[in-house]
């Protein structure tokens, strides 16, 4: 597994009242397979997680993967860390379903037959075939999700940082989604609001007003982000 | 569903034809229609755009149902250019909008955007020496491809949120949520672009 490590940094995001502190002083280092983030909206897990992946910069302090500071180092980091948002409609980009897949393996598939035969191949991975050719418009927001993951994971990176993704869906494609994110070889980053799937990580995180408030088994961390709700 | 925008496979031989020849073919046929003086010219343009729409294999039904959406501008670019400038200027100005729209979606609609990225990418090429990133400019093109029926989506959206609310008579409450939403939607699309280090 990757090393996640997050050295004394606070956040700070600047609104109309001033700077305002999201993330405090935050130590961590994240070995687990499979880690959940829990928390009330605005309480900074979001934050914790894009830090991961250099969406969001430190204000002070460093966050490292695997030894690699984010801030510095930021495409070879997003080569490691791929991060799902939780509405998949800003995240696909081309318009139809292989298309869409097919943007991702640029880099790696300079010649088109090559590169549609590889986004094929993902597809097939994640039972995505039927729908190659399909707008990404006409996709249910199941289908959606499904896409975005399988694109950010075309590149096989080690890292799946997921910020909320069923919170948009029913049950039946909660579950579907679910169970590809604990199906994955790779390390995940599961930021949620779904408890259930917190209970079902290694390690959880309770962040509580920029602070990381519980950190350890998920049983006792969900038990006391309960507690305070 | 709107054809702005999207591709729609197919076997036609404008589906076989390059990217590059379609896109280089649109920006000549562009500069040509806006060149040529008088409404013959247009009316002519306007039955190319369409034996090409047909030659694409897009049933027309479609492609009308794509187009009420413009037919409140061409209404409005005529009955000003008719006031304006007399009825030979209106119908000039309307078949000419018409035939570079068909024009612009028998491009979209017969070649993949992932083909227009690359051709971008390769005519480009050469920039390079001059500091300008090929990649960069394509994605740019695919995304602006992208933006018309996204666009689309949110305005339907936001007039069913105004509809709800009783305010379909309102333009503010059509307008500025589309435009708020819009500009999240592109900083979100931004976003994701960097997370996916497609930008990098």
């Amino acid at each position: 597994m990757s090393r996640l490590e997050l050295r004394d940094v606070t956040v700070r995001l600047p609104t109309s009242d001033g700077d305002v502190p999201v993330l405090c002083s935050t130590t961590l280092t994240l070995t687990e397979q499979r880690i959940a983030l829990v928390g009330a909206n605005g309480s900074g897990k979001s934050t914790l997680a894009r830090l991961l992946n250099g969406l969001v910069s430190a204000t002070t302090g460093q966050v490292l993967v695997d030894g690699l500071d984010v801030a510095r180092e930021g495409p070879a980091v997003r080569r490691r860390v791929a991060f799902c948002f939780t509405d998949p409609a800003a995240q696909l980009v081309m318009p139809t379903v292989v298309e869409d897949v097919a943007l991702s393996l640029r880099r790696q598939h300079p010649d088109k037959a090559e590169r549609r035969a590889a986004a094929v191949a993902v597809l097939g991975r994640f039972g995505l075939t039927e729908l190659a050719d399909r707008s990404v418009h006409a996709l249910s927001g199941g289908q959606r999700q499904l896409l975005a993951i399988a694109g950010v994971l075309a590149t096989d990176p080690d890292v799946l940082v997921a910020d909320e993704p069923t919170t948009l869906l029913d049950l039946r494609n909660t579950r579907t989604i679910a169970d590809l994110l604990f199906g994955l070889p790779q390390q995940l980053v599961l930021v949620t609001h779904d408890l259930d799937l917190a209970l079902r990580c290694d390690r959880a995180l309770l962040v509580d007003d920029g602070y990381v408030a519980a950190d350890g088994p998920p049983v006792e961390v969900v038990g006391a982000y309960r507690s305070r709700a | 569903m709107s054809l702005l925008g999207l591709h729609q496979p197919g076997a036609s031989w404008l589906h076989r034809l390059p990217a590059a020849a379609k896109m280089l073919g649109l920006c000549l046929a562009s500069i040509v229609v806006v060149a040529l003086p008088g409404p013959w010219s247009g009316v002519g343009a306007l039955l190319v755009a369409l034996s090409l729409v047909v030659g694409s294999g897009t049933g027309l039904r479609v492609l009308f149902r794509t187009l009420r959406g413009l037919l409140l501008v061409v209404v409005l670019v005529a009955a000003y250019s008719a006031w304006q400038q007399g009825w030979a200027r209106a119908v000039e100005l309307t078949t000419d909008l018409v035939a570079l729209v068909l024009l612009a979606t028998v491009l979209t609609t017969t070649t993949p955007v992932d083909e227009v990225l690359d051709a971008v990418t390769r005519a480009l090429g050469p920039l390079r020496r001059v500091g300008i990133d090929p990649e960069r400019v394509g994605l740019a093109f695919a995304l602006v491809l992208r933006a018309v029926p996204t666009t689309l989506d949110l305005a339907r959206q936001t007039g069913d949120a105004a509809r709800a609310r009783g305010l379909e008579r309102d333009p503010r409450a059509r307008l500025v949520p589309l435009v708020i939403r819009s500009v999240a939607h592109a900083r979100a699309t931004g976003e994701a672009l960097d997370a996916r280090g497609i930008a990098d």
